[in-house]
């Protein structure tokens, strides 16, 4: 059987990202992954024009594999050009923020069998940047809510329960206050629902889903939601698992481009150190296999990572152990090559 | 100055000085009042109080009469102005109406009215009208984990300071290409300092030592920088109280891994909203929690989550304690103090007496709560064998024996209530507690 190698942009970023993406290269070889790297840069420089944009050679080799691969980024302060992050996102139009929060066996946390998926509306919402001050003292910042951006969201929703057999479809709104803006994401919501009668559609307030989350988070299956309703629900479910440092995410754009991302910080301070926690960095590589089709793939690292992180054995400072990244990374591969 | 002008001086401020009007001489002369020296409402007329009650939608009327009960019962000197708001009414009059009482009372007891979200934006929340027209702009959450409630999260006590009148819920839309929405989220530098000095007097009032804004203003430049410079500008003249910031995203993350760190936040509105509800989530949930609404001259309480509660309504399954304890901090703020203690200690009491709570029908629990305040000095406990003949009789003569200082209502529903509640042992023995 003949196995299509694809290629895929890896971009390590700063910090602790050079070493925990050597480490996904290396997991990624043990478990003979059909899969060849191609490390990019993503500094902003400044394009002819004026405007900001990525190097050109990161953004041909995006093009090309359509799969991205991104460790974490630093957020310049005041050099001039904005966060990398949402330089991506308007480059590739990414328009879509998939964080699937599972509870780790092994990692206790106060909640348990957590399992489910936030889908955030990643363009416009709150988070459009419009703000003016009107006058002296009075602010107003504009939230922008578009019929299009509301029927892509909501029809990648549905897709993605579909391909991942997930029952039901929650869509988290505030229709009560912003009537108008909230009401035309539900309606949006709605109307895709109809197209999707297997997948159970219920509509849920934003307020009712944090309370109900921190008392009972196994009632959620997926969730979709506006921009600042899915940044701030998505740490929460994250927070639940965990932390940033287990939890994957992928953002999906338009053009089927498709990054995905550990969405922890640099961790300056152990930087080059090898004490670096791979997990995040990991599961997202895992999520990526699953958008690519090799589920085989996939699982068999998932089931090493998991089984690795449930012995205790081994284990970052971070996850509560002393173990370095070099032999995290080291025993993981050896379960990966067992379970061949 | 000749002497009759003099006399005729002081005929005109003999009213000001008069011992018989104090109130007027304190107006005349000192013009602004210091909002510590908060004197009661003037809905106050031969010792009781009248307070206005809203019951709203789902499970507010029973709540309210569960409140209504429970003050008859411990006598508490206040009258209840029961104004009804129909939320199927397209009209405002109803709004109107329950504006003016509270207008009128100074203070209302208020259940979650229904807002029908697929209406037109023309209907606005009746709750957020209510909320913008009586300028009541500190929303006031005090989330502290209960003993005997079972929770993932121990020893939380996080005071939530939320403005309440502007920001994302500022009901300002409009739709200029179809399509293409936009909402207005306003923060003004007024309301920001006015919230922010609100949250830090209420920390030193209450002997906090820390106060956290959440914001976003990473991405949101312009207004949530201006609120944190406001709550920046507010703390620094608070030097005893610890100063911090968190991103809002940071702190639900925190919230659920170490909800212990925190200790007062203020935040704007739809921030509030979210963080209020993970606190009171982390709690309990919103049966537990209360909630107060302040503004410059009304106070409005409500149960903390702000729930109609419809899937539960008319069940007699519905926790009444947020309520409860919400008409607590109502009797706090008319300074009725001795009442509320009172009936904080019976709830507290009989939440965590596990037989009482054990009960799924919450109508007995609330008569828990009446029997526990009965505080006795003395009971005994009677032991009637149920087969006996003289088992009726000697129930009758029980009830001969009154504490005179206690009203007691019909002697059958004081009968049903202490059998219910004070049913112990075998099917055959029935206990009944006497208290005088």
């Amino acid at each position: 059987m003949s196995k299509n190698v694809k290629t895929v942009t890896m971009i390590p970023g700063d910090g602790i990202g050079p070493e925990i993406s050597a480490a996904v290269m290396k997991i990624f070889e043990a478990a003979k992954a059909p899969i060849t790297w191609e490390e990019r840069n993503v500094t902003a420089i400044k394009g002819p024009g004026g405007r900001w944009m990525i190097p050109p050679d990161a953004k041909e080799s995006m093009d090309r594999s359509k799969i991205g691969l991104k460790g974490p980024l630093k957020t310049p302060i005041a050099a001039g050009h904005p966060s990398m992050n949402l330089l991506l996102r308007k480059t590739f139009d990414l328009y879509a923020n998939v964080r699937p929060c599972v509870s780790i066996e092994g990692y206790k946390t106060p909640y348990t069998d957590v399992n489910l998926v936030t889908i955030r509306e990643n363009t416009e919402g709150e988070y459009s940047g419009i703000e003016h001050m009107i006058v002296d003292g009075v602010v107003q910042s504009i939230k922008l809510i578009t019929e299009n951006a509301s029927r892509r969201i909501a029809e990648y929703a549905f897709e993605y329960a579909r391909n991942n057999k997930r029952t039901s479809v929650t869509a988290v709104h505030k229709a009560n206050i912003m009537r108008m803006s909230d009401g035309l994401f539900l309606r949006k919501c709605r109307e895709v629902a109809e197209n999707y009668k297997d997948i159970k559609f219920t509509e849920m307030y934003l307020d009712t889903v944090c309370l109900n989350m921190v008392q009972d988070p196994t009632q959620f299956d997926v969730l979709v939601m506006p921009n600042l309703y899915g940044d701030i629900l998505s740490d929460l479910c994250a927070g639940l698992i965990g932390g940033l440092g287990v939890t994957p995410s992928g953002n999906i754009g338009a053009n089927g481009v498709a990054i995905f991302e550990s969405v922890h910080g640099t961790a300056p301070d152990i930087a080059g150190m090898d004490l670096a926690n791979p997990t995040a960095l990991l599961l997202s590589a895992v999520m990526m296999l699953h958008h690519m089709g090799l589920h085989d793939h996939a699982d068999k690292i998932q089931t090493a990572c998991f089984d690795t992180i449930r012995d205790k054995k081994v284990l970052t400072k971070d996850l509560g152990g002393s173990a370095k990244c070099s032999e995290f990374t080291a025993e993981i591969c050896r379960r990966v090559q067992d379970l061949d | 100055m000749t002497t009759r002008s003099v006399r005729a001086l002081s005929g005109a401020l003999k009213p000001l000085f008069s011992p018989r009007s104090p109130q007027g001489y304190v107006v005349a002369v000192c013009h602004q009042t210091h909002k510590s020296t908060y004197t009661a409402p003037p809905a106050r007329y031969g010792g009781r109080h009248t307070v206005t009650l809203i019951p709203g939608d789902g499970i507010g009327p029973e709540l309210a009469k569960h409140v209504c009960e429970l003050f008859r019962f411990c006598c508490v000197p206040v009258d209840f102005e029961v104004v009804n708001v129909d939320s199927t009414e397209t009209s405002e009059d109803d709004i109107n109406n329950a504006i003016m009482a509270i207008r009128r009372n100074g203070v209302a007891l208020k259940g979650n009215i229904e807002t029908n979200h697929n209406l037109p934006p023309s209907y606005k929340s009746r709750n957020s009208l209510l909320r913008t027209t009586l300028d009541l702009y500190a929303s006031v959450m005090h989330c502290q984990s209960l003993p005997g409630v079972r929770t993932q999260h121990r020893n939380i006590d996080i005071i939530t300071i939320r403005e309440n009148t502007e920001g994302e819920y500022s009901s300002l839309e409009h739709e200029n290409v179809p399509g293409v929405v936009e909402s207005l989220k306003i923060i003004t530098r007024t309301k920001s300092l006015r919230i922010a000095d609100y949250a830090f007097r209420t920390a030193r009032e209450k002997g906090r030592r820390r106060v956290t804004a959440v914001h976003k203003a990473n991405i949101m430049k312009l207004g949530d920088g201006l609120f944190l410079e406001c709550c920046k500008e507010v703390a620094s003249g608070y030097p005893e109280i610890t100063f911090d910031s968190m991103i809002v995203d940071n702190t639900t993350m925190q919230l659920v891994s170490r909800p212990q760190q925190f200790d007062v936040m203020v935040m704007p509105n739809l921030y509030g909203n979210v963080v209020s509800n993970v606190c009171a989530g982390l709690v309990g949930g919103p049966g537990l929690v209360p909630g107060a609404n302040y503004g410059e001259n009304y106070a409005v309480f409500e149960t903390g989550t702000r729930n109609t509660g419809k899937s539960i309504a008319n069940r007699n399954t519905a926790n009444p304690t947020a309520m409860l304890l919400a008409s607590c901090l109502l009797l706090d703020h008319l300074k009725l103090h001795g009442y509320a203690s009172m009936i904080r200690k019976a709830i507290l009491s009989t939440i965590t007496d596990s037989r009482v709570r054990s009960h799924r029908c919450y109508m007995q629990y609330v008569g828990g709560i009446q029997l526990l305040l009965l505080r006795p000095a003395l009971y005994f406990d009677i032991t009637l064998n149920m087969s006996s003949p003289l088992c009726s009789s000697c129930t009758l003569l029980i009830w001969e024996v009154r504490a005179p200082h206690l009203k007691w209502s019909s002697p059958s529903w004081m009968q049903s209530r202490a059998l219910d509640l004070a049913h112990r042992g075998t099917r055959n023995q029935m206990t009944v507690r006497l208290y005088l």
